[in-house]
């Protein structure tokens, strides 16, 4: 009998302060799973942010920065800039990215900073109680929306990748989902993808994983995947939004 | 050479790897300096998004463990104050320039020094201080940078040059140091990949464990303690016998010590005391400049902020009178000698 | 010889490996609670497993090991 399924070693042997359920475990094991088959985990350098994945220096194996709510890109393009034989990239919630960090991941995207952008969207503030963030669905309830998203008064969903696939900059936007196993197979061959973009200096990529919130949303872990795969999908379609890599082999 | 530029040049020369900037008068020919000669010599010059953007490249820079600077104006700096403070709370060495402007608001592109609280009281939000060196001619900021790298890199800390459009836009002649070559070796902190050949570094400054995170505090003041008693500098001009001292930095202490010298010349017992840093500020200099004194005029380009640690630092012992110009106006020495005169009623 | 392997202290209880089973053999024992207080999962007929590792690849927590 041999072992087909492990925990990969990239990702530190900890439990982890993430909700039963929540997707970040999956999000966090598929990143370290890629590291691990490329073997680069040495030269990795990891920008956490501030949100419930403040935390992720306790697990990721790589070396780790902390970042000021919102500015990962920048604080990676920092790294990367001087060490440009590394691999850098950002692991960011949606308040921190498409909040208060939206200037931080565009201008990285229109540079075409060598790194990757790993963004979960779950429509919410996490770590601070289930507030409205960029991404709450019209008419979706959180503590700021207590009677649902009103597009009126607060607007609507930003749709990231759709946004960054229109900068040069960008080699690779794609959005996948850790709502069921093909969705997370899926989304594991896009992270690939993105760090195979990076080490081919090919710009930056970014890869948006639609993924849950039970506790804020109050559903169980199950029906949060059926949130995604309900709700969130519809209005945020998964696919390839830009690749530059696919483009040009479709040009030759 | 002019000032901003000699201060890009002086941080090439000290083996600064990188500059973030954002455009913003009166710095920013600082930038456009680094523009053309940061790649050059290997090293990386980015214009940022913002200055908040900037100051997080420097963020990330630093976490690495090479020499990173950027630099600024009053409103920009003010941007920046977020991510000095996560800096100083996660010991990152950098330096940052605030080349003062007028204030508050957008102020004014003129010179002012109406910064002084923010630089030496509060940078940004928790206990923290930065180093705050007060250069004021071309050649000072030139060595100012010099002593900013090696001071931030051996106790690890943000430094901060704080300049002003006079000293950014003035030329004077300069020299400079030697370029640096061996940097300090930082691999024992930094996170630049462990190559599998230790356990990961982590730069943070969050520490939900309330008593951890005042330990971290705590050790940092001890740092500051050690800075507060071996760091500080300060210029003494003609203050044996003075019974007036005039306390001035930067550009100011420049139209100070001409009055001074007027003031002398016509039997006015005057000296100047100049900080060139100042935080910490020079506490044991300031005593012994006014060991003669019976009074003291701080003057400054602000509506007198400096004047708080004067009075500190001499525990009122002596009365401490202000003279000040601030919205980005210069005093002229005739102004400083007019107040000199009035205080001390003319030579006697 | 165990095909899934639950890390009895790593598992939260969450369920989605319960959903996730094709043959759904996965269930959440209710009898003893670990360390953090959550009952936790287990594989309830270990022949029948086909080590698809699909328990695995939905657990947020990487409590599941899988041989086969």
């Amino acid at each position: 009998m041999a072992v087909v399924f492990d925990r990969p070693n990239s990702l530190e042997d900890v439990s982890t302060h993430f909700c039963p359920g929540c997707g970040h475990g999956i999000v966090h094991r598929l990143v370290c799973e890629v590291l691990d088959e490329m073997g680069v985990i040495g030269d990795t350098i990891a920008v956490v942010p501030v949100g419930c994945s403040v935390m992720s220096y306790n697990y990721f194996g790589c070396d780790v920065i902390q970042a000021p709510h919102g500015r990962a890109p920048a604080v990676a393009t920092g790294a990367k800039r001087v060490n440009p034989d590394k691999v850098v990239f950002t692991y960011q919630g949606d308040g921190d990215l498409a909040a208060i960090g939206t200037a931080e991941t565009v201008h990285s995207g229109t540079r075409g900073e060598n790194i990757v952008i790993i963004f979960i969207n779950n429509t919410t503030y996490g770590m601070t109680g289930g507030q409205m963030a960029p991404t709450t669905l019209p008419g979706q309830v959180t503590q700021t929306t207590p009677f649902g998203r009103n597009t009126d008064t607060a607007g609507f969903p930003i749709r990231i990748c759709e946004m960054m696939s229109t900068l040069s900059g960008v080699a690779l936007a794609q959005r996948v989902a850790i709502d069921s196993v093909p969705h997370i197979r899926e989304a594991k061959k896009a992270i690939r993808k993105a760090f195979d973009n990076q080490v081919n200096k090919r710009g930056l990529s970014i890869v948006e994983v639609l993924s849950t919130c039970p506790t804020n949303w109050g559903l169980s872990p199950t029906a949060s995947m059926d949130f995604v795969r309900d709700k969130m999908i519809p209005y945020y379609p998964l696919g390839v939004y830009k690749d530059k890599t696919a483009d040009e082999e479709a040009a030759k | 050479m002019k000032g901003n530029e000699a201060l890009a040049e002086a941080a090439i020369r000290c083996g600064c790897k990188c500059f973030f900037g954002y455009p913003i008068t009166p710095q920013t020919e600082l930038s456009a300096y680094m523009a053309k000669r940061m790649e050059k010599s290997g090293g990386v010059f980015l214009q940022a998004e913002s200055e908040i953007a900037a100051i997080n490249m420097v963020l990330g820079a630093a976490s690495t463990g090479v020499r990173a600077m950027t630099s600024s104006s009053s409103p920009g700096v003010s941007l920046k104050a977020e991510g000095i403070s996560y800096m100083a709370g996660s010991d990152l060495p950098a330096v940052i320039i605030n080349v003062q402007r007028g204030g508050p608001g957008l102020g004014s592109i003129q010179p002012a020094q109406s910064d002084y609280f923010q630089a030496t009281k509060a940078m940004g939000h928790g206990d923290f201080h930065v180093m705050v060196l007060a250069p004021c001619s071309v050649q000072e900021m030139v060595d100012a940078v010099t002593l900013a790298f090696d001071k931030a890199d051996q106790y690890r800390m943000p430094v901060m040059i704080l300049a002003d459009g006079l000293l950014g836009q003035m030329m004077e002649p300069v020299t400079f140091p030697e370029a640096k070559t061996e940097l300090p070796d930082k691999s024992d902190w930094a996170a630049c990949g462990h190559k599998n050949g230790r356990k990961h570094h982590i730069i943070n400054s969050l520490f939900l464990d309330a008593p951890l995170l005042e330990a971290k505090v705590k050790e940092r003041y001890e740092r500051y303690k050690q800075i507060e008693e071996n760091e500080t500098d300060a210029e003494l001009y003609m203050c044996d016998g003075a019974e007036i001292v005039v306390a001035a930095y930067g550009a100011t202490a420049r139209v100070a010590k001409s009055a001074v010298t007027k003031a002398r010349a016509e039997g006015i017992k005057a000296g100047l005391f100049r900080p060139k840093t100042l935080w910490p500020f020079p506490v044991k200099e300031i005593n012994q400049a006014c060991k003669d004194a019976k009074c003291i005029l701080d003057v400054e380009m602000s509506m007198g902020q400096m004047i708080y640690d004067v009075k500190l630092a001499t525990e009122c012992r002596i009365p401490v009178e202000f003279y000040g110009r601030t919205g980005g106006v210069i005093p002229t020495p005739a102004e400083v000698y007019d107040e000199i005169k009035k205080l001390t009623g003319g030579a006697q | 010889m165990e095909k899934m392997q639950v890390r009895f202290e790593r598992c939260k209880g969450c369920g989605l490996c319960v959903s996730a089973c094709p043959k759904k053999l996965v269930v959440i024992q209710k009898e003893k609670r670990n360390e953090k207080g959550y009952f936790t999962a287990v594989c309830s007929d270990q022949d029948a497993c086909i080590s698809c590792m699909m328990c695995a690849m939905m657990c947020p927590d990487c409590a599941i090991k899988i041989e086969k």
